[in-house]
C-alpha cells in the first residue's frame, strides 16, 4: 500500500501569531515554524497502518510550504516516514484552500499508485478543514473525515469519525482520502536512530513548474478570496485578583452580583 | 434581488438554530432561499419554521441517498442550484458536516470560500481568528462565494417569507467514489445548554484533580443554567468528554461569563475563551497565566471554593 500523508508547517501555537501588516497574511517571522501536531497524529497513523500491513507499505510525506518546512518533513521522516516532497516556491504565498488543495492535487499526481492521502482535519492557522474534502473532491476519491479509529482490510477503508454533531461510521474503498482527528492517537516521539536515519532520506523538492501548475493560477494576487483588512484586537487585561481567605466563593457570588451576572 | 442559498442544517425533524441565523444573515445579501436535503417527508417538518425566519423560496432535493452518503448529496444539490439560480452567496454553518460541504461545493463551482465567518455584509464577511486575536474583513472575489457561518454569532430576526417550495432532483452520485455512512451515532444533546450558545460556561481543568470531582463544576453550572466546558488536559485525561473542550482544538466558546476552575490558563485554551464577556478564575497558583485576562481572580482551592461559590448562587436565588 502506498500512504501519502499531508504534512503542514505553521506558527508554534505556543507563540503569539500574527498577521503581516503589508498583505494581511500569516506572519512566518514573528513566531517559531513547528509540524502541525494534528499530522504529526497523521504521521503516526499512516506508521500504525504500514505496521500493520508489513513491507509491502511506503509512507510518503508531502508538504507544501516555505523551504523552512523542510523541518517540518524532516520531523516526519524522524518519525519513521520513507521518503518525501515538498513543493516550495514564492509565488503560492497567500494563497486561498481552493488553491491549496488544486495545488497539492497536482503533487499527488506526481507520484504513482497513491492508495491513502492521510491528512490533519484541520490546521491549526487557516483551520479551514477544506483541504481534505477539496482533494477528494478534485481527485475523484472518497473523503472519510474527522477520523478516531481507522482499519484497512484489503482494499476497503473503514472509520469511526467523530464530530459535535456525533459518531459516524464510514466505509469506502480504496484509494481515499482521511483526515484524523485530535484523538486519534498519541504521536510517538523521533528516537535518536530515526532523526539521524531522516537526514539522510530522500526529499524531492518540487517548484510550481515541476508539479504542472501554471503561476498564474495560485498566489494572493489570484486568490479566489482576499483579505481587505485586519486588526488585531486588544488583549484583555486582567481585573482584581484576591487570596481566598475562607470566603472566597462568597466574594466571588458578591462580584457576580454587583456585576448583574446572577 | 438575487437569492442567497442556505443550506438548512436539521437533525431529526428540527431545524438547528443556526439555520435561522443563517437566514438572518443572508438578508445582508439578497433574497433568502432555504435549501432542503434530506430523506422523503423532512422539509414537510421544517417548512413552517424556515418561513417563520425569512426564507422566500425553499428547495426540497429528498431522496433515500440524502444520508447514504457523508456530504457528497448536499454539494451535489447545492451545485445544481448554483448552476441553475446563480446566487449571489451560499450560506452554510461552519460544523463539520458543514465546512465539508462547503469545501466540495468550492471546489465543484470555482468559487471563494470564506470559512467560519463572524459576519456578514453586503461589502464583504468578517472573520475571527487566532481566538479572536484578530478581526479579519474578506471578501470573495467569484461569483457565488461559499461561506460557512460560526454558530451564535448572528442575532436571529424571525420575519416571515413566502415559502414557496420547488423541488430539486437529488443529482445521481457514484457509489464507488463515495464514503458510505453504515452508522450514525448522533451526539444526545443533554439538559445543559449548548455550549457554544451558553451565556455562561463553567470549565474544569487538571486541577479538578478527576473524573468525580467534575460533579462540583457541574452543580455549579446548574445553579447558573450554565454549559459545562473542560481544559485539554482534563478531556485528555478521561475526565470529561472531548465534545465538551474548549480551545484552540476544541470549542471556541464566547459566552457572557467564563468560570474556570483549575485551568492554568494556557494560550490553546484562551484561544476559545478570551473573547468572553467576564472571566473568573479559580486557582491555587497566584502566578497562573490565566489571571492575565480575569476580571475577577480568586486564589484558592477550588475545593473549597466552587461548592461555597454554588451554594452562595442557590442562596441568593432563594
Ligand atoms: C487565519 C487564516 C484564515 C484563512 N481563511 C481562509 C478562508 O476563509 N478561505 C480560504 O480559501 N483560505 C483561507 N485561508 C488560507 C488557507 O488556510 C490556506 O490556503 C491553507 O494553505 C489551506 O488551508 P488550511 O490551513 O485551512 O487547511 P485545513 O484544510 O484546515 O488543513 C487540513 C489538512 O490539510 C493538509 N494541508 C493543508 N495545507 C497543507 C499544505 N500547505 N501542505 C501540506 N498539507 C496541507 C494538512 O494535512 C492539514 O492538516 C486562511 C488562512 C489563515 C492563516
Ligand atoms: C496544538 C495544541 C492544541 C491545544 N489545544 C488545546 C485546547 O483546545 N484546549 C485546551 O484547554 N488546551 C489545549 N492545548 C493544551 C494546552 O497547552 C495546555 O496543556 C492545557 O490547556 C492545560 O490544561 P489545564 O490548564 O487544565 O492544566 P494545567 O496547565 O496543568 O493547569 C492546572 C491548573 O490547576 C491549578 N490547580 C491544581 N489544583 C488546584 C486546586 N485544588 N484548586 C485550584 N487550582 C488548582 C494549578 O495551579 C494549575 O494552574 C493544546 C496544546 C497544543 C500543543
Amino acid at each position: 500500500m502506498n500512504i501519502v500523508v499531508l504534512v503542514k508547517q505553521v506558527p508554534d501555537t505556543y507563540s503569539e501569531r500574527k498577521l503581516s501588516d503589508s498583505d494581511h497574511t500569516l506572519d512566518r517571522e514573528s513566531s517559531d515554524a513547528v509540524i502541525d501536531e494534528i499530522n504529526e497524529r497523521a504521521v503516526e497513523a499512516a506508521l500504525q497502518l504500514k505496521e500493520a500491513d508489513g513491507d509491502g507499505t511506503t509512507v510518503t510525506v508531502i508538504s507544501m510550504g516555505p523551504e523552512r518546512a523542510t523541518d517540518a518533513v524532516r520531523k516526519a521522516l524522524a518519525m519513521g516516514a520513507d521518503d518525501a516532497v515538498l513543493l516550495s516556491d514564492d509565488a503560492l504565498h497567500g494563497s486561498c484552500a481552493v488553491q491549496t488543495a488544486r495545488t497539492l492535487a497536482k503533487v499527488l499526481g506526481t507520484l504513482d499508485g497513491v492508495d491513502l492521502v492521510v491528512t490533519g482535519n484541520e490546521s491549526s492557522d487557516g483551520g479551514t478543514s477544506a483541504v481534505p474534502p477539496m482533494l477528494a473532491e478534485i481527485l475523484g476519491l472518497p473523503a472519510l473525515t474527522h477520523a478516531r479509529e481507522i482499519a484497512v482490510d484489503g482494499t476497503t477503508i473503514t472509520v469511526r469519525r467523530e464530530t459535535d454533531e456525533g459518531v459516524t461510521s464510514l466505509r469506502a474503498e480504496l484509494p481515499a482520502v482521511v483526515s484524523v482527528g485530535e484523538k486519534i492517537n498519541e504521536p510517538r516521539y523521533p528516537s535518536f536512530k530515526g532523526i539521524m536515519q531522516a537526514k539522510k532520506k530522500p526529499i524531492t523538492s518540487l517548484t510550481l513548474a515541476d508539479a504542472g501548475v501554471d503561476a498564474g493560477e495560485v498566489g494572493l494576487g489570484n486568490a479566489l478570496s482576499q483579505v481587505t483588512g485586519a486588526a488585531p484586537k486588544p488583549p484583555k487585561s486582567g481585573g482584581q485578583k484576591i487570596e481566598d481567605g475562607g470566603d472566597g466563593g462568597a466574594q466571588i457570588a458578591e462580584y457576580l452580583a454587583a456585576e448583574k451576572l446572577i | 434581488m438575487a437569492e442567497v442559498l442556505v443550506l438548512v442544517d436539521h437533525f431529526d425533524g428540527d431545524v438547528r438554530k443556526v439555520t435561522y441565523e443563517l437566514l438572518t444573515a443572508a438578508r445582508a445579501l439578497g433574497a433568502p432561499s432555504a435549501v432542503v436535503v434530506g430523506t422523503p417527508g423532512t422539509a414537510g417538518k421544517l417548512a413552517d419554521g424556515l418561513k417563520a425566519h425569512g426564507a422566500e423560496k425553499i428547495y426540497v432535493a429528498e431522496s433515500e441517498q440524502a444520508t447514504e452518503y457523508l456530504a457528497a448529496p448536499e454539494a451535489a444539490v447545492l451545485a445544481s442550484l448554483v448552476e441553475s439560480v446563480s446566487p449571489a452567496a451560499v450560506l452554510l454553518a461552519a460544523s463539520g458536516d458543514g465546512k465539508e460541504i462547503a469545501a466540495r461545493l468550492a471546489v465543484r463551482t470555482n468559487s471563494a470560500l470564506l470559512s467560519d465567518v463572524v459576519g456578514v455584509g453586503a461589502d464583504g464577511v468578517q472573520h475571527s481568528i487566532f481566538g479572536g486575536a484578530f478581526t479579519v474583513d474578506a471578501k470573495g472575489v467569484t461569483d457565488h462565494p461559499v461561506i460557512t457561518v460560526r454558530a451564535g454569532s448572528i442575532a436571529i430576526e424571525p420575519t416571515d417569507g413566502a415559502g414557496a417550495e420547488q423541488s430539486v432532483a437529488m443529482p445521481e452520485l457514484d457509489p464507488s467514489r463515495q464514503a458510505v455512512v453504515t452508522a450514525r451515532e448522533p451526539v444526545v444533546a443533554g439538559d445543559r445548554p449548548e455550549l457554544t450558545d451558553a451565556s455562561v460556561v463553567v470549565s474544569g481543568g487538571r486541577g479538578m484533580g478527576g473524573a468525580e470531582n467534575f460533579g462540583i463544576v457541574e452543580a455549579l453550572a446548574d445553579s447558573l443554567g450554565a454549559a459545562v466546558g473542560a481544559s485539554r488536559a482534563a478531556t485528555d485525561a478521561g475526565w470529561y468528554p472531548h465534545q465538551f473542550q474548549v480551545g484552540q482544538t476544541g470549542k471556541t466558546v464566547s459566552p457572557q461569563l467564563y468560570i474556570a476552575a483549575g485551568i492554568s490558563g494556557a494560550i490553546q485554551h484562551r484561544a476559545g475563551m478570551q473573547t468572553a464577556k467576564t472571566i473568573i478564575a479559580i486557582n491555587k497558583d497566584p502566578e497562573a497565566p490565566i489571571f492575565e485576562l480575569a476580571d475577577f481572580g480568586l486564589v484558592g482551592d477550588l475545593n473549597t471554593v466552587v461548592p461555597a461559590l454554588t451554594e452562595e448562587i442557590t442562596k441568593r436565588k432563594g
